[in-house]
């Protein structure tokens, strides 16, 4: 091995920063499945759907009826259990299945921070998160270290690092930096924000946004990383991320971005952060001072650093996988999911379904209403393995009402950043002639017109 | 000096955020947006909603006046005042049928109002025991207009024979079920009126933000579900069949008397035009509506006119189903109902266009989706 690389490995740091990112990603994580289910979203979108679209290949996961809500409080008492430190691993290894069985249950729900929080929290797994202000440290005295590897808190960087700049990335594209699309549909439409509301009406805030939000997602990381500009990198995350909270329907994501931030501070900040903790729970910072650096065994260092530098190949590489594809990704959508693309389409669409007896040559259309909540829906309606699921959903329950020589077909049109809708789907093909698969769906009509750029 | 940088930073976005790039980096200025959404909501309430209950409140009360008439003396000619009567309403109901939004929807207009097919035998059920409760939502099947449409059609064959009921051994009671019928139909307009005029109006264009739960984001979403499920599907589709492959001409609106489901249709797709582009109710005159907030924003957006593609779609529908002969003919005369599944198609058209175009352009709320994005 490169001798460079054997010295960093072997380098240490304070395990303050990693202590502090482990107790408000946990309080995180509570929050948000506290104000999940007090929103009544468990009933709305697990429980209330007859059909749920599941990820290919994990068929296997559907919710659980009234036992969804079961695995909701085992997902909140581990992220509360990660915040304390308690049961560390087991706790974070709870919260990392629990978390990530939700989000596969019905990919209606997609979104790119349940995403970010599924993979951070596998990463987890392998930190020693502990050793540092925890209750397992204070349980423990074996386990309670004050320095642990550096790369430990740097492997967090780097994903944070990632995320930011490939939103950047996937924002070089000639809709989002020359059209100022979809903001010039979103940002008119908040004319009731206190202050802003006038300004986002005008055609200028629309590119201002743009240009800005692309250009703080690819300069951030670095501004972060470099210490001289580290605190107002930090003063643009917060303001970024208050704004889009402001602007957008976005949930919790905002606030763990923005403490997840404080992971680029060196180690004083930290020790501060958890002297004012101390106080607050009245334990003294201090007992975890023990003067002791954790080193790993290398048994341990043998599988886990291949595990996690296998993980980092695939997080670098899965965004570029639409390339592979033909046809325009947003268009498509082959290859768009796990890439970071955040807010990059204002896509409606609408899909009217037809079963036809292949003998008899008699049909119908489907209510999807019978069948699929609003937003299940509206979700469909835009994305071709949706469309194709459902399809294959339709004919599995007409097979059992009786129906016979079933064809599907479907008669959707989709509009996209502000074009007038077209037709998206072919509606002379029966979809039960195809595979759910990974290959390019044949079915999906071409896009007529070009984004240029990534 | 940490604090400084945080504090100039954020200062500097703000002044950034906020600040006009000037002239030169904006050659050709673009006008803002400037469609004012509560002007839209006071104009809907103002010059349609609120007209359109009190024209269809005067329609119901003059529908009574003609059934009092019959009533003291049940003639063929007074039958035909009352028919004409009940279809005035049933014509003036089909501006008003689309509203199902605050007084409306806690009462479930209209579902109270026009559920058909009528259970013609629950209501001769009633009719002879004279036991009933209207107010139930299980007899919804048994009251409204449709109700009235067996009743003043449907009792027999021949109008004298429909005269013979009424003056017959039972005349009484049957007279008796269709005046409390009306009074239930009129009771429920005054209820929902009066509270249009009396603060609902105020609290709807008082909620003229941009939320799933405000008044433009609901009022498009109801105004959708309208077209879809009521216009579209209820007056044509479900009897043509195409969601179940059979068709039913049981389910047409108006079953009883022959030519009116097409008449009826056609007074709904008009409400549903005129609503869109802020046309007055009973007037001449335009006010803000959804085609002129479309106008406004397409001037951003420098795309196709959607205002013009939709009321072109409008018309193709009208005049492909104003060809057509009375609805009931065609889908009985008729294996396929070609002609009129073809008109369908044309109504059907217009939907991806509201759907998708109209409320992706507003970017409008789906219903109550509240969940995050990101």
């Amino acid at each position: 091995m490169n001798p460079k690389i054997r010295t960093y490995l072997k380098a240490n740091a304070q395990a303050a920063p990693l202590a502090v990112f482990r107790i408000f990603f946990g309080l995180m994580m509570v929050i948000s499945i506290i104000r999940f289910w007090y929103n009544g979203w468990i009933e709305k979108l697990y429980i209330a759907p007859k059909f749920f679209f599941s990820y290919y290949g994990f068929e296997w996961i559907r919710p659980l009826g009234n036992f969804t809500y079961l695995l909701f409080i085992l997902c909140g008492v581990s992220a509360f259990f990660v915040a304390l430190g308690y049961k560390y691993r087991i706790a974070i290894l709870v919260f990392f299945l629990s978390f990530t069985y939700i989000e596969l249950m019905d990919k209606t729900t997609y979104l790119n921070h349940y995403y970010f929080v599924s993979i951070l929290s596998f990463l987890m797994l392998f930190l020693p998160a502990n050793a540092y202000f925890s209750v397992d440290a204070l349980k423990n005295k074996t386990i309670a270290y004050d320095r642990i590897p550096r790369w430990c808190i740097d492997i967090l960087k780097l994903l944070l690092c990632m995320v930011y700049f490939y939103a950047g990335l996937a924002k070089l594209n000639s809709d989002w930096l020359f059209d100022a699309m979809p903001l010039k549909i979103w940002l008119p439409s908040k004319f009731d924000v206190p202050l802003l509301g006038d300004f986002l009406q005008q055609s200028w805030s629309h590119y201002t946004f743009s240009w800005a939000g692309m250009l703080y997602d690819l300069m951030i990381p670095f501004l972060l990383l470099y210490r001289r500009t580290r605190w107002l990198a930090f003063g643009l995350v917060v303001v970024f991320h208050l704004l889009t909270r402001v602007l957008f329907p976005i949930g919790m994501f905002p606030y763990i971005m923005i403490v997840s931030a404080l992971i680029f501070f060196d180690a004083d900040l930290h020790h501060r952060i958890l002297k004012v903790v101390g106080r607050i729970i009245s334990i003294d910072k201090t007992r975890f001072d023990t003067g002791r650096t954790l080193r790993f065994s290398s048994r341990y260092k043998k599988w886990a650093m291949p595990v996690i530098g296998v993980f980092f190949v695939v997080q670098l590489l899965l965004p570029w996988r639409y390339l592979v594809y033909p046809g325009e990704l947003f268009w498509t959508e082959e290859g768009y999911r796990f890439s970071w693309r955040v807010m990059l389409m204002e896509k409606a669409g609408y899909a009217q379904f037809k079963v036809v007896d292949g003998k008899s040559k008699k049909w119908f259309y489907v209510d999807n209403s019978d069948f699929l909540t609003p937003f299940q829906e509206k979700q469909m309606a835009t994305q071709p393995d949706f469309i194709l699921q459902y399809a294959k959903f339709l004919a599995k329950n007409f097979k059992k009402q009786g129906h016979g020589n079933l064809e599907i077909y479907v008669e959707s049109y989709v509009a996209l950043n502000g074009r007038k809708s077209t037709s998206f789907i072919n509606p002379d093909v029966n979809l039960l002639t195809f595979k759910d698969s990974f290959e390019s769906k044949t079915f999906i009509l071409p896009f007529h017109d070009t984004i240029k750029g990534l | 000096m940490k604090k400084k940088v945080l504090f100039i930073a954020v200062a500097t976005l703000i002044f950034w955020a906020c600040s006009s790039d000037g002239d030169n980096s904006d050659p050709d200025p673009i006008d803002p947006i400037e469609f004012d959404r509560k002007a839209m909501l006071v104009n809907i309430t103002d010059n349609i909603i609120i007209p359109a209950y009190q024209d269809f409140d005067l329609k119901i009360d003059a529908f009574k006046v003609s059934f009092e008439a019959f009533s003291t003396n049940p003639t063929v000619t007074a039958l035909n005042t009352v028919r004409e009567g009940w279809f005035t309403a049933y014509k003036t109901w089909q501006h008003v049928s689309m509203f199902e939004i605050g007084p409306a929807e806690t009462l479930d207009f209209r579902l109270n109002m026009n559920i058909y097919p009528a259970d013609d035998e629950k209501i001769e059920g009633y009719i002879s025991s004279g036991d009933y409760n209207l107010a139930l939502a299980s007899n919804r099947d048994a009251k409204g207009f449709p109700a009235l449409d067996y009743l003043f059609y449907g009792l027999a064959d021949t109008d004298e024979a429909i005269i013979e009921v009424y003056a017959g051994e039972d005349g009484s009671k049957y007279l008796a079920y269709v005046a409390a019928l009306l009074n239930d139909m009129e009771t429920m307009t005054e209820t929902v009126l009066s509270e249009w005029e009396n603060g609902y109006g105020a609290t709807f264009v008082a909620n003229d933000g941009a939320s799933a739960t405000a008044s433009v984001d609901r009022f498009v979403n109801d105004y959708i579900f309208y077209f879809e499920k009521f216009l579209r599907a209820g007056k044509m589709g479900i009897p043509l069949g195409v969601f179940s492959g059979t068709p039913s001409v049981g389910h047409l609106e108006a079953f009883y008397s022959d030519g009116n489901s097409k008449t009826l249709f056609l007074e709904g797709l008009l409400a549903v035009q005129n609503l869109f582009n802020g046309q007055y109710y009973g007037t001449q005159g335009e006010g803000p509506g959804l085609a002129s907030y479309l106008d406004v924003l397409n001037s951003v957006k420098d795309g196709e006119d959607l205002a013009q593609a939709i009321n072109d779609q409008i018309n193709v529908a009208r005049t492909a189903v104003q060809a057509l002969g009375n609805f009931k003919d065609e889908i009985v005369n008729n294996t396929p109902p070609e002609n009129m599944l073809n008109a369908y198609d044309e109504v059907q058209r217009i939907v991806p266009l509201l759907k998708v175009d109209m409320v992706s352009a507003m970017n409008i709320h789906i219903d109550f989706v509240d969940a995050d994005g990101d």
